[in-house]
């Protein structure tokens, strides 16, 4: 009788991993590569357009980047609002997902499905369920970062 | 013909004067579109169907089959002792929700894609034994519900996995009463005669098998030894053959789960000649759903729809139907625990017909 959470044993699990392996399909690696390359490809020179144009209005290259950040984040948000980007994301994989307009995404998605369970337990609690871990994870990064840097005597 | 229940193992059962009187389905868009489409009783074209919630429009689509297999069999909601059925939704949100509309007595049930094979099975052994005299089994699937439930939001880009099934909007429901000849012993309805009628002759009650799967978007890989063990109770207490079936209807284990169970079960080569599954027979290939359909009302979809009428014609004389089900939760993957699953099976015969 095995016990709970200790199905069966570890040599059946194995053998039978091995045969399930043989009959499942395999992603078509360089097709998707294509593919990501393309979207991230069009996004980026997108993003790259929108750059080019504060700076034809004034703008310093460092200046212009936070601008440029609200407009792609405005356009993902959209593209969600309006039902692209998934499908966009299903043909381009992580070259949709990857640039700050999945990131978008990955919050107007959640915002937008738990319309139904109110605007407090629903959109507030769910709406970073997608992005609440890279948001962590990011500013915990960022910590380890900006603490090297500042112990390396490199903080302006 | 007598009723009456036989023990033949240890959750095998063979069954005595139990006939199917009726089944009807009721799918989404994508579902009507697919190869087994126009053999839908109804198709709902907007995914929320007239209601606020996909989880609502689940349990539309659930009363919606109670309905049609009501309908079907020419019985009224009142003249039905109880619905058997489940969802895959928590709670069993819209088996219990449609049962607040139809009031029906209600026993719901959680076997996740089995759900359909446990409630028929069940529903059958309960006719058979008496004292009910119609029962209807039930399951419902919703597509977006289960998203939503199990995976991602909606609108959430993400690149579904090649072995990864597609949860079925659909809801059958199948109508179990005693073979004529045996009437109804407080005479409710109008019952029919069963020419060229169905009949439940055994069932066999899953036990839960893990083999260790991990992946809730490989649930072919997790479920196939479940069918594997099944399929193998099923036929050595019966004393059949895989070559006794015109058909062996596995549910939901999709292209993958498939190929696997031919090698799992005894004389592979023989029953890949019988054996279809309901996940690959819901969608054409060119659908995207990869792996195939699944989800509750997949299984109870594709019986009602082609099974069922088959049987019926004598077409298949004797199917053997194992609906399987992964039985993980989101907190269960969370926490790293492996996928355990179920099989049920019920066999069905068809009552002399040109025999």
């Amino acid at each position: 009788m095995p016990e709970a959470g200790n199905p069966t044993d570890k040599a059946t699990q194995t053998a039978y991993e091995k045969l399930a392996a043989r009959h499942r399909p395999t992603a078509p690696a360089w097709g998707n590569l294509w593919r990501a390359f393309v979207i991230g490809g069009l996004i980026c020179t997108a993003g790259q357009a929108v750059i080019s144009f504060f700076e034809a209005h004034g703008y310093t290259p460092t200046t212009a980047a936070p601008p440029t950040v609200v407009v792609m984040i405005g356009l993902g948000s959209l593209f969600t609002g309006m039902g692209w980007y998934d499908a966009l994301v299903t043909w381009g994989g992580m070259g949709g997902s990857l640039p700050i307009t999945g990131f978008a995404n990955s919050i107007v998605a959640p915002a937008m499905e738990y319309k139904r369970e109110g605007p407090v337990m629903g959109v507030g609690a769910k709406m970073f369920t997608v992005a609440g871990p890279v948001i962590a994870y990011g500013l915990a990064a960022a910590f380890v970062v900006g603490a090297v840097r500042w112990f390396l005597g490199l903080a302006a | 013909m007598s009723r009456g229940v036989t023990r033949l193992d240890r959750g095998v059962y063979a069954l005595a004067g139990v006939t199917v009187a009726g089944a009807a389905a009721v799918g989404g868009a994508k579902e009507g579109a697919g190869p087994l489409g126009p053999r839908f009783d109804l198709t709902i074209e907007d995914d929320l169907h007239g209601t606020t919630s996909f989880e609502a429009a689940e349990a539309s689509l659930a009363l919606q089959a109670v309905d049609q297999s009501l309908k079907k069999s020419g019985l009224a909601r009142d003249a039905v002792d109880a619905v058997l059925g489940g969802d895959l939704l928590n709670q069993l949100y819209s088996t219990n929700f449609s049962a607040r509309q139809h009031q029906i007595p209600l026993y719901g049930l959680f076997s996740a894609c089995a759900t359909f094979t446990e409630a028929v099975g069940l529903g059958a052994m309960l006719v058979a034994a008496g004292g009910v005299e119609r029962a209807l089994a039930m399951a419902a699937s919703h597509h977006m519900a289960a998203e939503r439930q199990f995976r991602y939001p909606i609108e959430l880009g993400y690149q579904r996995a090649l072995t990864a099934s597609w949860t079925a909007t659909a809801a059958g429901a199948v109508m179990l009463r005693p073979e004529m000849g045996e009437q109804a012993s407080d005479n409710l309805g109008a019952d029919r005669a069963v020419e060229g009628g169905v009949r439940v002759t055994a069932v066999t009650t899953g036990r839960v098998i893990d083999f260790g799967g991990h992946d809730p978007m490989d649930m072919g890989t997790a479920m196939a030894p479940a069918a594997a063990d099944t399929l193998e109770r099923h036929r050595s207490a019966t004393g059949r053959e895989w070559g006794d079936y015109d058909q062996i209807l596995t549910g939901d284990l999709g292209v993958v789960g498939s190929r696997i169970l031919v090698d799992l079960v005894r004389d592979g080569d023989r029953f890949r000649d019988r054996h279809e599954d309901c996940g690959r027979m819901l969608y054409s290939p060119d659908q995207d759903v990869h792996n195939g359909g699944s989800g509750a009302g997949c299984a109870a979809a594709v019986f009602a729809v082609w099974a069922y009428p088959r049987i019926q014609s004598g077409e298949l004389r004797r199917v053997l139907m194992v609906a399987t089900g992964a039985l993980f939760s989101p907190t269960s993957y969370q926490q790293g625990e492996s996928i355990p699953a179920i099989a049920h099976a019920v066999e069905f015969e068809c009552i002399g017909r040109g025999a």
